[in-house]
């Protein structure tokens, strides 16, 4: 259910972001990797480690990955929230951190993640045996996640009649974008057709239809309106926020063609920002294949329900384009570690500050970020504006 | 890619046992809320949709239709050797979804639609599994 409230000032804003090395790093654990970014995003803000009182993060690194976090970076954090429900769990901790912020708990807070899943080589192990909830799918074979967004993918073509073209649509757009990053993995420009001609992963998507395998950290800093006043750089304010879960298994997901949980968070976020899909400059959308950002255009009120495809046709969503989205290149083509979440504040974040130099998106005031976990599981929506 | 030995097994516990043990005897089990007459997967000890906790085991009638299907061709561990192989969210007549294999359907026939009927097939060795096939 949305939320039904008045918008209002605005309580928090993000006043540091920064990412880690990215790609390929044998050479730092992941915890080294946290540090990286988390030092660097409270430069940033020109804010000291002194000052944070609260920490967030997500990870299956550590059974309790705040306490881990917390002791190496030498935080004792009055505060803290390990919530996990996959790549939208950052824009979730936005959330938490505002509510937090808003009862008068904390004032800094410091949402940090890192994974060196490439480097050690952990993506698609197979579990030692199925318990619980997993006895029911583990046994028959489906490499997950891509098999799940597969399947949602097959679904929604044939219920839409969306077409592979229009899924390739968005990885040539995204690779447009990377293209203008020095920091994206994958640069090289792709067509319409190296889309549709790279090998079967799971029917019917494509290699270049799924995101990439990546190490790799991100780090934010969030801070009360009057603290955000203090920092280096001119605050970028939350404006609205909603997260919502509707299933882990993705045999359990209420309809495979729609993603309910982010027209939950979307219908949040707008309500309590007062805006409207149409008055946003730019957006960041998690894309850990090129289905998830079809959905969740559609869920998001971008266009209506089943016409994702042909919103992103025409190239739409590439630099120059009527929709600028997913501008740092995304997990398709920027870097994916595993859970992508925090990059896409992060890009958010840039991109209305102004710093995104070749890429930038010219006159951006408003930017959305929107998270998806698990299966098409769980969904978390922040809206960002600036003075 | 790490690649593992053996196959993992579905770890059986006091909620699904009746279920696996009905997979064992060549039939499909489901848990019915006697509360509000639906069906539901898999076994819990409430019902999700009222939550009561009044719920009898019924056998199924093995017969559905594909909901979603995908074919894997890139899989992960033991199940890289079977690649390609057709996963299916199959909807089953009382009105619950469950993931399977299809097993022995040529690509060009499987569809979103099609009645399949539930096959307890022994694949690469490992205990019966509820598969399904095509019923036309």
């Amino acid at each position: 259910m949305s939320r039904v409230s008045a918008p209002r000032s605005p309580r928090a804003a993000i006043v540091g972001v920064a990412e880690s090395d990215l790609g390929y790093t044998p050479n730092k654990t992941v915890l080294q990797l946290q540090a990286q970014a988390a030092r660097a995003a409270l430069e940033d803000a020109g804010f000291s480690f002194d000052e944070v009182d609260a920490l967030f993060c997500a990870g299956n690194w550590s059974w309790s990955p705040t306490l881990t976090l917390a002791e190496y970076l030498g935080l004792r954090p009055r505060y803290s929230d390990s919530t996990n429900i996959g790549g939208s769990s950052f824009e979730a901790h936005i959330e938490h951190a505002v509510a937090a912020i808003e009862a008068g708990l904390i004032e800094v807070a410091l949402i940090v993640y890192g994974s060196t899943q490439r480097s050690d080589r952990s993506r698609g192990r197979v579990s030692p045996t199925y318990r619980l909830t997993e006895q029911f799918e583990g046994p028959f074979g489906l490499p997950t996640p891509v098999g799940a967004y597969a399947l949602a993918a097959m679904r929604h073509m044939h219920q839409f009649g969306t077409t592979s073209e229009q899924l390739a649509e968005v990885a040539v757009a995204t690779r447009k974008w990377a293209t203008l990053n020095e920091k994206a993995m994958m640069r090289d420009p792709i067509t319409i057709e190296d889309v549709l001609t790279s090998r079967w992963i799971a029917e019917p998507l494509h290699l270049l239809d799924c995101c990439l395998v990546t190490d790799g950290g991100g780090a934010v800093v969030l801070a009360s309106a009057q603290r955000a006043r203090q920092a280096r750089k001119p605050p970028v304010w939350v404006l609205g926020h909603g997260e919502a879960h509707t299933h882990a298994t993705i045999a359990n997901m209420p309809d495979l063609a729609v993603h309910q949980a982010a027209i939950a968070s979307g219908q949040a976020a707008f309500a309590m920002a007062g805006l409207r899909p149409e008055e946003i400059d730019v957006v960041e959308i998690y894309d850990s294949f090129t289905i998830t950002v079809i959905m969740t255009l559609e869920a998001l009120g971008f266009c209506p329900l089943g016409e994702g495809g042909a919103f992103v046709s025409g190239q739409r969503t590439a630099p120059g384009g009527p929709f600028p989205m997913n501008t740092n290149g995304g997990g398709l083509s920027y870097c994916h570690p595993g859970m992508y979440g925090i990059f896409l504040l992060i890009e958010a974040t840039r991109q209305l500050r102004g710093e995104c130099g070749p890429r930038q998106v010219p006159g951006a005031r408003l930017a959305l970020a929107h998270g998806t976990g698990g299966v098409l599981s769980s969904a978390a929506t922040v809206l960002l504006g600036k003075d | 890619m790490s690649e593992e030995a053996t196959y993992a097994l579905p770890q059986s516990d006091p909620e699904s046992a009746p279920y696996w043990e009905g997979i064992q005897q060549g039939e499909l089990r489901l848990q019915l809320c006697t509360a509000c007459q639906r069906h539901i997967f898999y076994p819990r000890s409430l019902c999700p949709h009222c939550h009561s906790d009044r719920l009898a085991w019924v056998s199924a009638s093995g017969r559905g239709t594909i909901y979603s299907y995908t074919i894997v061709h890139r899989a992960f561990g033991p199940f890289a050797a079977e690649a390609p192989f057709i996963i299916a969210i199959v909807e089953l007549e009382e009105g619950v979804r469950l993931m399977t294999r299809l097993i022995d359907a040529p690509r060009e026939r499987v569809r979103i639609g099609a009645a399949v009927q539930v096959s307890f097939e022994q694949v690469s060795g490992r205990p019966p599994l509820p598969f399904f096939r095509l019923l036309e």
